[in-house]
């Protein structure tokens, strides 16, 4: 019998990481790349409380907590960032946007 | 047992999903494949014992933010053909070689048996049950600066989003 220990959490928690930082640096559509970070911190909560279990600390999930009211915040406002961009050049792709001017 | 069962289906799930993200031509279906990972990790908090860690990941995650980007792709358009030709030389060549090396730092790490960096063998004997009373008494007490911190930054980028997105460029209001 083998018993699911905290390392394979985090072990599935680094391969989520990765894949989501994988769709950071291939994908061009603007919205694809906020879902890959979202990926991401995703992962990290995965890991935050794994690793609360096996040190026996509820500090673990309320770091969790946190994290997801920075994603929320994150979210919200990238959102809004990528509404008023399409607004003004109907496309979505970062790649045009390679010029710090509106 | 059960828990290896779950973590063998429920890990393939959320792998599935995190796949379907990158991978989808359509916007729609990397957002679902995205709610599939994210319950997947639902369901991995409710097995470590964090039920309402979980339960907000259900609500908030699976909930307001998915539908939030729903509401953005339908708002402007889903576009399929996305141009991926590289702008930067050696772009694709460099992530290969950064995959292959994680790939192989990874591999030595899981099958070389070297978790010494993580607590094994299921931790104490009471590990902590992430109930509402638990996870109440921490943070309102150890936490609670951080806690009224976080009301002040949500307020802000409530406020941020709207003076981005609702207000022309010449400070007007939109015209309905």
């Amino acid at each position: 019998m083998i018993e699911v220990t905290s390392g394979w959490y985090m072990t599935l928690a680094a391969a989520l990481f990765a894949i989501g930082l994988l769709g950071i640096l291939v994908r061009r559509n603007a919205l694809i790349m906020f879902m890959c970070v979202e990926l991401m911190l995703n992962a990290v909560n995965l890991t935050f409380v794994a690793a609360g279990r096996a040190l026996g600390s509820i500090e673990g999930q309320v770091s969790v907590f946190f994290v997801l009211v920075v994603a929320a915040a994150e979210v919200v406002v990238g959102l809004a960032i990528i509404v008023a961009i399409f607004r003004r050049r109907e496309s979505a792709s970062v790649d045009e946007l390679s010029e710090l001017r509106g | 047992m059960i828990e290896l069962a779950i973590f063998v289906v429920v890990g393939a799930a959320a792998i599935g999903g995190a796949l379907a993200v990158i991978f989808a031509k359509n916007p729609v279906y990397a957002a679902l494949g995205l709610l599939g990972t994210l319950f997947s990790l639902g369901v991995f908090y409710v097995v470590n014992l964090a039920h309402l860690v979980a339960a907000v990941q259900v609500i908030v995650y699976a909930g307001a933010v998915l539908t939030l980007f729903l509401f953005v792709i339908m708002m402007i358009g889903v576009d399929k053909d996305e141009d991926t030709t590289e702008t930067l030389r050696f772009h694709r060549p460099l992530i290969a070689g950064l995959a292959g090396i994680t790939l192989l730092v990874g591999g030595v790490l899981a099958f070389g048996g070297r978790f010494d960096w993580v607590p094994t063998a299921g931790g104490p004997e009471d590990p902590p049950n992430g109930t509402v009373e638990e996870l109440a008494g921490r943070l309102f007490t150890d936490w609670v600066l951080a806690f009224e911190v976080t009301a002040l930054l949500l307020t802000i980028a409530a406020a941020g989003a709207i003076s981005l997105a609702y207000f022309r460029r010449d400070g007007s209001e939109p015209v309905e």
